[in-house]
């Protein structure tokens, strides 16, 4: 009988202390998980005047908290490009002599479709639209 | 009153409030064994001793260092232009965070080599591969807060292996980056974790391996015991005060020495401010210990059998990682023989393995 109610004891102030840190442990984990921060979506960009960029050039141009990679390919022909490396997220480059999209991290190259030419780079780059309105570049997301 | 009859007074009143007695005791008994392979146990104080000069300039520099993404940049280059002696200080805390990696990998292959980690001392090696880990925690996060070009990839890219991780890495990356990218939240993050959560539990985990090192004592080298025991006779010992102590102190003064060489003659680099819209610079690597996994990231094709190679890549690294954490239990056989062959190849692999491709990290 003693037995069990020192049990018993044993098994209400082991639970309660066992509630105590986990009443102390969940309000600590949660903090420390950043919260979604929603911002508003950004589907159009202007990038410029489209003869501030010469053929066979580029220029990374803010889209949102992403950077894209606008590329003029000849005189009327310009693509856009998720700016950032399907490997490990590094931001990408213009490879002028090779006309090529280069990371520099870890050495991936994709073409000027954004698909994988060489390197680690597991998927290719996600394209944009690009068009002119006036002299403005204009960037726009796929739907 | 003379001054050693003051001293022995002063010495007197200390004991009878502190109970020193049993200290110095202690003190007076504790011996080191003494053999050709000594010189090896001096790396673990080393250790301890740049771990304390981080701690001694990582305070100094908290006074002028602001963790923002606007202002962090901007106030380490205050440190190191205005500030009488900040490029110093910044030097010494940069190369002694480096000689720090270097002194905590030499003692972990020497506590290989000479079989340290043998029974009873498994959670001995447990512990101080828990603090290799955490050194090299402190050597990530305290690479961002300069808020340089580099250190902004490096940061993407450690964060980015983190979320290739099955099933947990996506939130372990948001976890670890404040965010879904990295920006002034993870700036904060990392600052938080460089000075605050990863100094107390490194503080409390030396305390823990310092009282397993005492519990069972110094290791004496497999070769040497075999040797006496074979010759009936007991390994010479070494007092441990002062014979031992002034040898380290001796020891921890060339550090020092070494360490303000390197600082003043070499002064560490800022670089560029970080810009997250700039695309990475050609050239770009991360701190040399961690070259041999980026240059392994860098070779792993796409795909593999139909896995992504970043996610093949960091299976790679877990399975190395785990293989190297439980060396004391696949090191001893099941009749309690130790595999001495096969624990030195494997200390003798891994460290070809890391500076091979260390080498081509930094040169290719």
């Amino acid at each position: 009988m003693v037995a069990n109610r020192r049990g018993w004891i044993g098994w209400l102030v082991g639970g309660g202390a066992a509630a105590s840190l986990a009443s102390f442990a969940y309000p600590v984990l949660r903090f420390v998980i950043p919260p979604k921060v929603s911002e508003a979506p950004v589907n159009e960009v202007t990038a410029g005047k489209a003869t501030d960029l010469l053929v066979n050039s580029a220029r990374m141009i803010r889209f949102g908290s992403r950077p894209v990679l606008l590329i003029r390919i000849s005189d009327s022909e310009y693509r856009a490009f998720d700016g950032m490396c399907t490997h490990l997220n590094c931001t990408v480059q213009y490879h002028q002599e090779g006309r090529q999209i280069w990371c520099a991290c870890h050495n991936g190259f994709y073409d000027l479709n954004g698909k994988v030419v060489s390197g680690p780079p597991p998927r290719a780059l996600a394209q944009y639209e690009v068009h002119l309105r006036g002299e403005d570049v204009i960037i726009t997301k796929r739907s | 009153m003379e001054v050693s009859a003051r001293v022995s007074a002063v010495k007197q009143w200390l004991d009878e409030r502190l109970g020193l007695e049993p200290v110095r005791e202690f003190l007076a008994h504790k011996t080191v064994p003494k053999h050709s392979s000594t010189i090896w146990y001096y790396f673990g104080g080393i250790t301890l001793f740049l771990f304390g000069v981080q701690v001694a300039t990582g305070m100094l520099l908290l006074l002028y260092y602001r963790p923002t993404s606007t202002e962090a940049y901007e106030s380490v280059q205050f440190i190191v232009a205005e500030v009488q002696f900040g490029w110093l200080i910044r030097s010494i805390h940069s190369w002694s965070a480096n000689l720090m990696m270097l002194t905590a990998f030499i003692h972990m292959f020497s506590v290989v080599f000479l079989h340290a980690y043998r029974r009873p001392r498994e959670v001995t090696w447990l512990s101080g591969i828990a603090l290799l880990g955490l050194t090299m925690a402190f050597g990530f996060s305290g690479y961002l807060l300069p808020w340089n070009t580099t250190s902004f990839f490096a940061t993407r890219i450690g964060t980015d292996v983190a979320a290739s991780m099955p099933f947990i890495g996506e939130a372990l990356a948001r976890f670890l980056r404040g965010g879904d990218d990295i920006g002034g939240a993870t700036l904060t993050r990392f600052f938080g974790f460089h000075v605050a959560i990863l100094p107390g539990i490194t503080t409390a985990l030396i305390l823990v391996h310092l009282a397993l090192v005492q519990r069972h004592g110094i290791s004496t080298p497999l070769r040497v015991e075999r040797q006496h025991r074979g010759a009936g006779a007991q390994v010479a010992q070494l007092p441990f005060v002062p014979n031992f102590l002034v040898r380290e102190l001796m020891a921890w003064y060339g550090t020092l020495g070494v360490l303000g060489c390197l600082a003043a003659l070499f002064p560490w680099e800022l670089g560029d401010k970080a810009d997250p819209f700039a695309p990475a610079p050609a050239g770009i690597r991360p701190e040399w210990y961690f070259l041999a996994p980026f240059y392994t990231l860098k070779l792993i094709p796409s795909h593999v059998w139909g896995i992504e190679g970043q996610v093949l890549g960091l299976l790679g690294f877990g399975l190395l990682a785990a293989w190297w954490v439980t060396l004391p239990f696949w090191a001893a056989a099941r009749d309690g023989a130790l595999r001495v062959r096969l624990v030195t190849g494997a200390g003798v692999a891994l460290i070809a393995y890391l500076a091979t491709f260390s080498f081509l990290g930094y040169t290719r």
